[in-house]
């Protein structure tokens, strides 16, 4: 083999070679939200990639391998392969790649419809543990946390419970924008004028870094925020002492409400508790009241009453 | 005298300041005026007027697109970077060399630009250049629409780049949801600008798809029944079927959105009843088959190569014409799965994830039929088998993500992260862009007369598969790491190392696209040694290889009879000689300069509106539906080739 | 040549009628809207207060009498009766220029009373839909007089009748259309 024919040959080990050494050196060590999960949602979620990629790799090896495989044994120079210009039917064949790929998505396709309900971002996690109920706002640029039991007002910063079911209702008062914890599990997005719901749980102590996904002007790669999940008893100490904070009322949110990239985390005692209807009821005036049919979150498409509450439109 | 209403809304502070975008908009003007300087110092203008931008010839049409695509790729490729040298760097307390209004534009401007000019684009001068020729027609059903679509889509296209010298492009991205694309979060020209470039592209692509089909149904060689045709040409009839039917939608949407905000319309809007959350079904009711449509020609390419160089009749060509209706079907029912987080509930979301796996199944079955054919073949690894391996490999890869991001419990945890713009680069990287290289470099002995360097373009593959991995394999580990899509800057150091790699893979990727254009300048200057003498330099199986390379402007002598599928390489197999059929007449429509007249009028209206300028609004549409008119009145729109000229023509091949 | 005609005259023919059916689509995007947000009035006035049924009633048959004109103008046509062709089609002209000012005067009307399409997604909904068919019937009526102009100076031949038809098919898509938005928007539309 010359010395030619040598150095060709041997740039596709090379690079591949390179190319996974790239990718060692990128992934030791690091620790990724949505594999690494710290809640029972994002738990499952990776449960289900997990099982995705397996099913996936039944026809992807296969595939890589004739690719290759082909691709040398018929090249033009092997003149010992068998050459047939005109073979192009073969029923078995036909039946292996429509059959396979027709049980695995049809595996897929239950595991779909059952992880859909199962993992609804409505639906409410089991627990014999009460819910904690925060609202949400999304604003231009930072993220509005009220905690309506509790009466306090948080800015990009939340504090839950460990092991506690927590159910948001987000709503925005800016372009559309979407929640996502990824440590925890789902995202939503959050939109003007109507609710949307979210359930997650943390598994244990710890910060989880929360992102915005939808973008929704200028200051967008500002609205991260942080979820710190903290024993109970920790937990009801931050309440009392957040409760001794300034109050929040509609002039406090008039003025948070204006566009900026406020990252600084305060926190705030609730003085006004519809307050988070307000700012839904903001932009409803489009629609005419008294509407139950109204599909406030998809109007294209038929509602699954059981994982929606009905009555999101009057906020939570 | 109030003079304003005559510059509408325009004034000075919509001139850019910002360093990168004033190196554009004071670099692309120089670049148009070195060209016009060149073609007026080569006395080039009359030549060019006559035969090119005046052409009804589909050949020419379509070497036009692809040359506006290929230009429009490297601006892509350009705002790529920009994008990547931005992330590598503006992390912590540290920020990148664009602001944060210049970030938006230019990721906006890139998926803008890279679907609609450059994917769409090739597309069309890919299926101009090729078609026609494969199904043994003289021209397209309408060759004057035909014209009017390119200079429409080159309207939409200069509204795109004007955008970059006055007034800014739109910040919202490249599908610009309302509320964001709104009147009240987004008052400026930006995202009209971005409306109207895709309004006139997408009613060209309108009518192309229009023109196509109707060219494949009713033009076809006497013979060559529908099962008959290259395989190619079924991918186009699945694709214009797609267009006639998603891009109506776009119209439509687009539409709504522009009323919003040039007449205080309340479609779309957070107040006055509107409800965003229509624009995100209508927009992705397009948006979803669009991507089939880039996509499916790519695969009738992909049919024919593998056909040809590995010298074997395509597998299974009756399973494949099914795969690619149903594909067409299902291409319909699976919107829903890019806004599956935005609370449809899990019935809804169910359908549609499951709906969206079942297209894979069609689609696997292609790459099944691709490998079997290559399977007892004498396959000759050409450049343009090289980038089909690079697509098996690539698109596959980005096919397993696609399930992935299919079960809706799944997306709800990469939905818009940077595993989801992995994603689409796979599958379109993989499947559009490599396919439609492939193309260019199967079907340019076709167009010029010889064929492009191997080497050089086996160099350009290379790069480009490396860059892509190197560009995106990164991003699907970010995507689990949190890293959002259409950031600017981010906090979380850890990110760095992924970023950076990435922009090396930009580099790389540019690299290829450099190596591309060193080919073709290369095989250019080399012609005279690569010439294609035949007309057949890949011992092909389809018409188009039956005449002479270039292709005479009314590609056959005779219209030629099929009686078979791989009418060409039946004919050489059987050798055949046929008596030569007597020559006729042949009328060929006439070069006219209606339809870039056309398109300058709407391009005029369009900006008119833009900037609020009523009569140019008005002046616009005036000549847009006068010139149309005109068109109409004219009767005398064909010339002849007489049957003596014919007769006389040397290198003849009927 | 007689054969490359009628080979050209199936081929426009075709392109006309799937130009056609991506009208419909594009009128579907258009309807869907207007389904969607029909109850969205913003607290202004929904279909029943504003619509004036027995003048959409009116309308409606001076569209469809325009139809018959224009069916009856492609007859003669066919019969060769030249003057009785030419007469009908400026009827056909006349009665969709006395839709199209109807349908004016009642956005008129409208606006003059203050509702316009910016007060509310449902009269968003209503104008568009209602103007985009008025657009079309306007270019409609372009064509059929330039199409009148032509008839009028050249005797009847093949290429006229061919033309003639590829309006009429036009013509009778935009009345089709017209039934499903008085079905839709002024029928349903008017009684919530």
């Amino acid at each position: 083999m010359t010395m030619k024919r040598f150095l060709l040959a041997s740039i596709i080990p090379l690079t591949l070679t390179g190319l996974v050494a790239i990718g060692w050196w990128l992934l030791n060590g690091v620790d990724m939200d949505v594999l690494n999960p710290s809640g029972d949602i994002a738990l499952q979620q990776r449960r289900i990639l997990f099982i995705t990629l397996v099913l996936a790799a039944i026809v992807v090896i296969p595939v890589f391998a004739m690719l290759i495989g082909f691709a040398w044994r018929y090249r033009h120079t092997n003149k010992k392969a068998r050459y047939d210009a005109n073979w192009t039917d073969n029923k078995w064949l036909e039946i292996v790649w429509w059959g396979i790929p027709i049980a695995i998505i049809g595996f897929l396709a239950v595991l779909t419809w059952q992880t859909s309900h199962s993992l609804d971002p409505y639906r409410a996690i089991e627990s014999d543990k009460e819910t904690v109920e925060i609202q949400v706002v999304a604003l231009q640029w930072k993220w509005l946390f009220i905690y309506p039991e509790e009466g306090i007002v948080t800015v990009n910063h939340i504090v839950v419970p460990e092991k506690t079911p927590l159910h948001f209702t987000l709503t925005a008062d800016a372009p559309m924008s979407a929640f996502w914890v990824p440590s925890l599990g789902s995202q939503i997005y959050a939109m003007n004028g109507m609710t949307s719901q979210l359930n997650l749980i943390a598994d244990h102590t710890g910060v989880f870094d929360g992102y915005n996904t939808n973008i929704n002007g200028k200051g967008y790669s500002s609205m991260q925020f942080t979820v710190e999940s903290k024993t109970n008893r920790n937990y009801e100490s931050w309440i009392k002492r957040t409760k001794s904070s300034a109050g929040f009322n509609q002039d406090t949110y008039a003025s948070l409400a204006k566009p900026s990239t406020e990252g600084v985390k305060t926190a705030y005692r609730l003085t006004d508790a519809s307050i988070f209807d307000t700012i839904v009821g903001k932009y409803m005036h489009g629609m005419q009241e008294n509407k139950e049919e109204m599909n406030v979150e998809a109007p294209m498409e038929n509602h699954d009453m059981k994982s929606h509450d009905m009555h999101s439109m009057e906020g939570h | 005298m109030d003079l304003s209403w005559l510059f509408g809304r325009m004034s000075l502070e919509y001139l850019p300041h910002e360093p990168a975008t004033l190196a554009a908009a004071i670099g692309m003007p120089l670049l148009a005026l070195g060209a016009v300087g060149a073609i007026t110092y080569f006395k080039k203008w009359r030549w060019l007027w006559k035969e090119w931008i005046c052409s009804l010839d589909a050949k020419k049409i379509g070497i036009m697109y692809l040359f506006v695509a290929l230009l429009m790729l490297l601006r892509g490729l350009a705002d790529a970077a920009m994008l990547r040298a931005q992330t590598a760097v503006s992390v912590g307390d540290a920020s990148g060399p664009f602001d944060v209004d210049t970030f938006q534009q230019v990721f906006t401007a890139h998926g803008t630009i890279m679907i609609f000019f450059v994917a769409m684009g090739a597309m069309f001068g890919l299926i101009n250049v090729a078609l026609p020729l494969m199904i043994g027609a003289r021209d397209v059903a309408f060759p004057w629409l035909n014209s009017v679509s390119f200079w429409l889509f080159v309207v939409g296209m200069m509204l795109s780049n004007v955008s970059l010298i006055f007034g800014g492009f739109s910040n919202a991205g490249w599908l610009g949801y309302p509320p964001l694309s709104g009147l009240e979060y987004n008052p400026g020209p930006g995202i009209d600008y971005w409306i109207w470039s895709l309004q006139i592209a997408g009613i060209g692509s309108l009518i192309s798809g229009i023109n196509f089909f109707v060219t494949i149904l009713k033009k076809r060689a006497p013979g060559m029944t529908l099962m008959k045709m290259p395989i190619f040409a079924w991918s186009v009839l699945v694709t214009t079927v797609l267009i006639m039917l998603a891009f109506p939608i776009l119209t439509a949407t687009l539409a709504m959105l522009s009323l919003d905000r040039t007449m205080d319309m309340h479609f779309f809007t957070s107040d006055g009843g509107g409800n965003p959350m229509m624009y995100v079904n209508l927009i992705w009711a397009w948006g979803h088959p669009e991507v089939y449509i880039l996509v499916l020609p790519a695969f009738g390419i992909y049919s024919e190569i593998v056909a040809t160089f590995a010298r074997k009749a395509l597998f299974g060509y009756k399973t494949m014409v099914a795969a690619l209706v149903a594909i067409m079907f299902f291409s319909f029912v699976v919107w829903q799965h890019h806004f599956f987080t935005m609370g449809a509930g899990a019935n809804v979301n169910a359908f549609f994830g499951i709906m969206t796996m079942v297209i894979a199944i069609p689609t696997g079955v292609k790459i099944f039929n691709w490998l079997f054919t290559m399977y007892r073949g004498r396959i000759k690894m050409t450049a343009s088998m090289v980038w089909f391996m690079c697509f098996v490999f690539t698109f596959t890869l980005g096919g397993v993500t696609g399930v992935i991001l299919a079960v809706p419990a799944l997306d709800f945890q990469v939905h818009n992260s940077l595993f989801l713009v992995a994603h689409f680069h796979n599958v379109i990287i993989g499947g559009v862009v490599f396919g439609y290289i492939a193309a260019l470099t199967y079907w340019w002995p076709k167009m010029f007369g010889f064929r492009l360097h191997e080497g050089l373009g086996k160099v350009s593959a290379y790069f480009w598969q490396v860059g892509f991995l190197l560009a995106f394999m990164p991003l699907y580990a970010l995507g689990f790491m949190g890293a959002v899509r259409r950031l600017d800057h981010y906090t979380d150091p850890e990110w760095v190392p992924f970023f950076i790699v990435a922009g090396i893979g930009v580099v790389v990727i540019g690299m290829g696209a450099v190596a591309l254009v060193l080919q073709i300048i290369y095989s250019i200057w080399k012609r005279k040694t690569l010439v294609d003498t035949t007309g057949d330099p890949w011992d092909g199986r389809t018409l188009e290889w039956s005449v002479p390379s270039p292709a005479p402007e009314y590609n056959f002598k005779t219209i030629p009879v099929v009686t078979h599928r791989d009418e060409w390489w039946h004919h050489k197999q059987s050798k055949t000689t046929q008596a030569e059929p007597a020559l006729e007449d042949i009328h060929l429509p006439k070069p006219t300069s209606i339809g870039v007249i056309v398109a300058v009028g709407a391009g005029l209206a369009a900006f008119g509106i833009i900037w609020h300028m009523w009569w140019l609004a008005g002046l616009g549409t005036v000549i847009a539906i006068v010139s149309i008119i005109w068109r109409t009145m004219n009767d005398d729109t064909e010339f002849t080739i007489t049957a003596a000229e014919l007769r006389h023509e040397t290198g003849a091949k009927s | 040549m007689k054969h490359d005609n009628d080979e050209k005259s199936n081929v426009a023919s075709l392109g006309l009628w799937i130009y056609l059916m991506t009208d419909l689509v594009l009128f579907a995007s258009l309807f869907a809207t207007f389904i969607v947000l029909r109850q969205n009035t913003a607290g202004g006035p929904g279909g029943a207060e504003i619509f004036n049924m027995p003048y959409v009633l009116i309308e409606t048959f001076a569209l469809l009498f325009s139809s018959l004109m224009c069916g009856l103008a492609l007859v003669t046509a066919r019969f060769k009766r030249r003057t009785a062709m030419l007469t009908y089609l400026l009827l056909t002209i006349l009665f969709g220029a006395i839709f199209l000012g109807m349908e004016l005067a009642e956005f008129a009307l409208m606006a003059s009373e203050g509702h316009s399409w910016s007060e509310s997604a449902f009269l968003s909904g209503y104008f568009t839909l209602v103007g985009t068919h008025g657009l079309h019937i306007a270019v409609g009526l372009l064509w059929a007089s330039i199409l009148f102009v032509r008839l009028l100076r050249r005797p009847l031949e093949r290429n006229g009748l061919r033309k003639l038809g590829l309006f009429a098919i036009f013509w009778h898509f935009l009345e089709i259309v017209w039934i499903f938005i008085f079905s839709i928007v002024y029928l349903v539309g008017g009684t919530l």
